[in-house]
């Protein structure tokens, strides 16, 4: 699975470099689809169907709507101007090896931390903390929901979900106040 | 906002009716099977957003609709904070617990408060995502032309 899973996740990572280097606004906008939907192949290999039906109904009505801003702008980037120039070619030489030895020096320290902390991780799919074993093993019986996701979004973490309710709103009340037109008299 | 063709109108009068139930259905057995509140309020959202696209509005109807699902909106969220707020009142007099009988665990009513909850986040979320898109569309008339 795990396989699959990068795969996946290569293809999307592919779509978002594509996203930022296409000139087209449109052909950018369906290499950013490619991620939304990607996202939904690893929620459902990750068995999180809760999540994949959120993101691959969220991801549609996103990409319909700025499809249709995009169908009714420019479509084409401008074109910018050049980079500014440097006066002396020998400067542009120092500053490219002085940036290229940076980012290998730092890349290789990373990795060394990266692969020592790799060590110490559970397998994969092996969870660490024990507080999701408590909610695994009591959530159907204290919340009396089949369904542990939302025994967990409406009991345990009310207050969380009170919140992205609350965000939601005030996102609405912002876009209101945004977009009207003209003032109410 | 002018309509499709009417092959899209076909298509949308026989699928949206489905589309709206299968987000009724994700809203109401959210306690049961994947999904809840915020899916299904998207799903419904989805089916309205259908139908302004294919079938199109003059502008006086969209103003209205919109006026309605932003008091819809605002009372779905009303709704779960006053069902939040009735746990103080009720039981353990804990904000968020929950204060009905929790029944058998997998039958369609059970689980005490949880079921009511997700039908107040469904119509928040539905409503919100179709104001949203509305509030958009009306910009795009009004605005710009």
């Amino acid at each position: 699975m795990e396989i699959i899973l990068s795969i996946v996740i290569v293809f999307m990572i592919l779509g978002a470099i594509y996203a930022l280097y296409a000139k087209d606004l449109l052909s950018a906008l369906i290499a950013c689809g490619i991620v939304g939907y990607g996202l939904v192949i690893c929620f459902l290999l990750l068995r999180a169907p809760d999540l994949a039906i959120v993101q691959i109904v969220v991801e549609t009505i996103t990409l319909v709507i700025m499809v249709a801003v995009v169908l009714n702008s420019t479509r084409e980037e401008l074109k910018e101007k050049a980079v500014v120039k440097v006066d002396g070619v020998s400067y542009v030489h120092q500053r490219y090896i002085v940036n290229v030895i940076l980012v290998v020096v730092f890349a290789l320290f990373l990795l060394y931390f990266f692969k020592e902390s790799i060590y110490t991780l559970n397998h994969f799919g092996e969870h660490v903390t024990r507080m999701s074993t408590a909610y695994i093993e009591s959530a159907a019986e204290q919340t009396g929901s089949a369904n542990l996701v939302t025994g967990v979004l409406f009991d345990f973490r009310g207050y969380d979900t009170l919140g992205e309710a609350t965000i939601l709103f005030t996102a609405v009340i912002g876009i209101l106040t945004i977009l009207r037109a003209k003032a109410k008299k | 906002m002018n309509g499709m063709t009417p092959i899209v109108k076909k298509v949308t009068q026989l699928i949206v009716g489905l589309i709206f139930l299968y987000g009724i259905y994700i809203i109401t057995h959210g306690h049961l099977t994947p999904g809840g509140g915020f899916a299904g309020g998207a799903v419904v959202a989805g089916s309205f957003i259908l139908l302004v696209l294919a079938y199109g509005s003059d502008i006086l109807k969209l103003k209205k609709r919109e006026e309605g699902s932003s008091v819809v909106e605002s009372l779905g969220i009303f709704l779960f904070i006053v069902l939040a707020f009735a746990a103080i009142f009720i039981g353990t007099k804990v904000f968020f617990a929950n204060y009905l009988p929790k029944g058998v665990i997998g039958e369609l009513i059970s689980a005490g408060v949880i079921p009511l909850y997700n039908i107040a986040v469904g119509i928040e979320v539905a409503a919100a995502l179709f104001t949203i898109f509305l509030a958009l569309v009306i910009y795009k008339e009004e605005v710009l032309k």
